[in-house]
């Protein structure tokens, strides 16, 4: 319900604003669902609407339609909560997966990693404590920066937001989508020190994790580092950094690969099954 | 690439170039660790060893030398006796006979993951109407943590905790190896438990060469540089290479729990075939946390896909194009990896299916 760095609330309408800002969309109006189990305190429903409210009110967009069901003591988990929505495209924006090309740069808007490393310890499965907040962010504000700034908005080849399966998933989609190769410079990937200590100690890859606040953007050689310099402007994105680039390589189609801290290339292992804490 | 190689420091950059520059003989190392071999892919090592220098990925990964039965008595329990079974994540995706165990999960198994095999005695504490068995694999390093389940459970007084053991212990192994290598890099955290008197005793008893070794890019590059160095001189030897870790006593506390609570016994390594002595049962004091006794498991003769070629990665006698074939993705494309071996490939739903972060994704 509550994690350090938002709640259920505020991840409901993010979930939904992002998707819509990848689009390059203007988002504006959500409507929402919400199922909820029988004696789920009101007060934590009040808590969870009054982010939902101020996320939007950031966001710029109206809740103006919605539902609610009350369903019996354990048919549904606490709250589920549904939200849809409907945005405005922008002139000349046209982000898509299959719109990478060889020689751009990928580009992230901050640290990896975070929103899912503080589920992870906020499950408390693993008697770990870390100082780690949820990513979690409205991000349309970060997109329409860039609109506003880049010279040629078509310049904006990809932009996702980096949700289930973080960073590394999203990229091997986008491998595949472009049929394209990509390259990572594993020293430029920013990740919290504290989430790569978790990480450590569970086994698990930080570009594998979910991000609820972070977008990976594809664009041009020669358009990245305006944009990088804008997005550091922005109050979600100042760690933006450029992590690799699209390679125009046959044999790399549809793979990423990265560059190790000692200068070796390895492949990043192809997201697929269950999350599973390693012993070995 | 430019930017990368400034950043390394010195010694690094002295023990890369003793690994790059090695023009001798031909010298096969094994790392014995499974959490070495997986470092030592994701830092792609391999690319820097010249034709000369074979890096050869040996049983130390608990999970990867689990044997077939061990997972087909885990899944009867679990089936016929309706135990729920407590594991560590990588053990899920191991293969038994017919099925794994996540796959008898989805089949209506009890099956959860935990972190460590005190967490199995939490779950059986705040569930005592199940009967609880954790999987309890591992060496050295690990099997300590099974034995203080046990006490934990033992003082607790809970009568629906066992431990299933597949615990095993490195030095029988470090023997039976050794004609498949000319030098160790030992197992960084089995040498911080079991201490170096044995690699030390094997430089004399039996002329097994090798070093001790931490798990970062510059640790194990200058392990291998060392090695190098010192097969040059012609003498077997022993360096402790991770001193601030490693000690010669290792852990006392740690070695006398084992010892009080468990014995050594046969135990069967996948691919390997047993190894006499080389596993670790509870004593006979404790049986009623052996699942084993408490639930009567029959003897298992389970069947291992004929495919599998662990035991020739380990022995070294497979080749890259082996393994490959093996692969089931491109990413296993060197043949430190055997084709089912669990790796760091977390997923895309993961935490979505039952986290709160995408409760409201469709």
């Amino acid at each position: 319900m509550e994690v350090p760095g938002g709640n259920i609330g505020k991840l409901s309408i993010c979930g939904t604003v992002n998707d819509l800002a990848c689009m390059g969309a203007r988002p504006r109006y959500l409507s929402c669902a919400f199922q909820i189990e029988e004696g789920f305190p009101l007060a934590q429903l009040e808590e969870i609407a009054a982010a939902m409210e101020k996320t939007a009110a950031e966001a710029g967009v109206r809740i103006v339609a919605g539902d609610t069901k009350v369903a019996g003591r354990g048919q549904v988990d606490h709250v589920f909560i549904t939200t849809t929505g409907i945005g405005e495209v922008q002139a000349g924006a046209t982000p898509a997966g299959n719109r990478a090309k060889p020689g751009d740069a990928v580009i992230v808007t901050g640290d990896v990693g975070r929103h899912g490393c503080t589920i992870l310890l906020a499950r408390n499965e693993f008697s770990i404590d870390a100082d780690v907040t949820s990513d979690c962010a409205p991000l349309w504000g970060t997109v329409k920066s860039l609109l506003d700034t880049i010279p040629d908005r078509q310049d904006l080849h990809v932009i996702r937001d980096a949700t289930r399966g973080g960073v590394g998933t999203v990229l091997y989609e986008i491998a595949e989508q472009s049929q394209v190769g990509i390259r990572l410079n594993a020293a430029d990937v920013p990740v919290d020190p504290a989430v790569r200590g978790v990480c450590g100690m569970l086994g698990l890859e930080p570009l594998y994790l979910a991000c609820e606040g972070r977008l990976v953007i594809f664009a041009p050689q020669s358009a990245a580092q305006g944009i990088v310099d804008t997005l550091r402007q922005g109050k979600y994105s100042r760690d933006a950094a450029i992590i690799g680039e699209v390679i125009d390589q046959p044999e790399a189609k549809g793979k990423v690969i990265i560059t190790t801290e000692i200068g070796t290339q390895t492949m990043l292992p192809a997201p697929g099954g269950e999350l599973l804490p390693r012993i070995c | 690439m430019t930017n990368t190689t400034e950043k390394m420091n010195q010694s690094l950059q002295e023990a890369r170039d003793i690994i790059t520059g090695y023009r001798g003989p031909k010298l096969r190392i094994m790392e014995v660790c499974g959490t070495h071999t997986h470092e030592i892919f994701r830092l792609g090592i391999r690319q820097l060893l010249p034709e000369s220098i074979e890096l050869i990925s040996g049983p130390g990964c608990p999970v990867c030398v689990t044997p077939t039965d061990f997972i087909d008595e885990a899944i009867w329990l679990a089936t016929e006796k309706q135990v729920t079974i407590c594991t560590f994540g990588d053990l899920v995706r191991v293969p038994g006979t017919t099925q794994n165990l996540g796959e008898a999960r989805a089949a209506g198994a009890n099956v959860q993951v935990v972190y460590t095999p005190l967490d199995a005695v939490t779950y059986a504490a705040e569930h005592p109407s199940e009967a609880v068995a954790f999987l309890s694999v591992g060496f050295e390093t690990t099997t300590p943590a099974a034995c203080l389940a046990v006490k934990r459970a033992m003082a607790q007084g809970l009568t629906n905790f066992s431990l299933l053991t597949a615990n095993k212990t490195m030095d029988q192994a470090y023997l039976a190896m050794a004609d498949a290598c000319d030098a160790y890099l030992y197992p960084g955290h089995v040498c911080a438990i079991a201490g170096t008197a044995l690699p030390e005793q094997l430089v004399h008893t039996h002329g097994i060469s090798g070093v001790a070794t931490g798990f970062t890019a510059s640790e194990l590059l200058t392990a291998l540089a060392v090695i190098i160095r010192k097969q040059a001189a012609g003498k077997p030897f022993f360096v402790n290479c991770y001193p601030r870790v490693v000690t010669h006593e290792g852990s006392p506390a740690a070695q006398k729990l084992v010892r009080t609570l468990m014995e050594p016994c046969d135990a069967e390594w996948r691919g390997l075939g047993t190894i006499p002595q080389s596993g670790l049962q509870l004593r006979a004091d404790y049986g009623q946390f052996d699942a084993r006794v408490k639930y009567q498991i029959p003897a298992m003769h389970g069947h291992g896909n004929p495919a599998c070629r662990c035991g020739d990665i380990c022995r070294a006698n497979a080749r890259r194009p082996i393994a490959r074939s093996l692969a089931k993705s491109a990413i296993l494309s060197t043949r430190s990896v055997p084709a089912w071996c669990p790796m760091k490939v977390p997923a895309p739903h993961s935490i979505s299916m039952e986290g709160i972060s995408d409760v409201h994704r469709s």
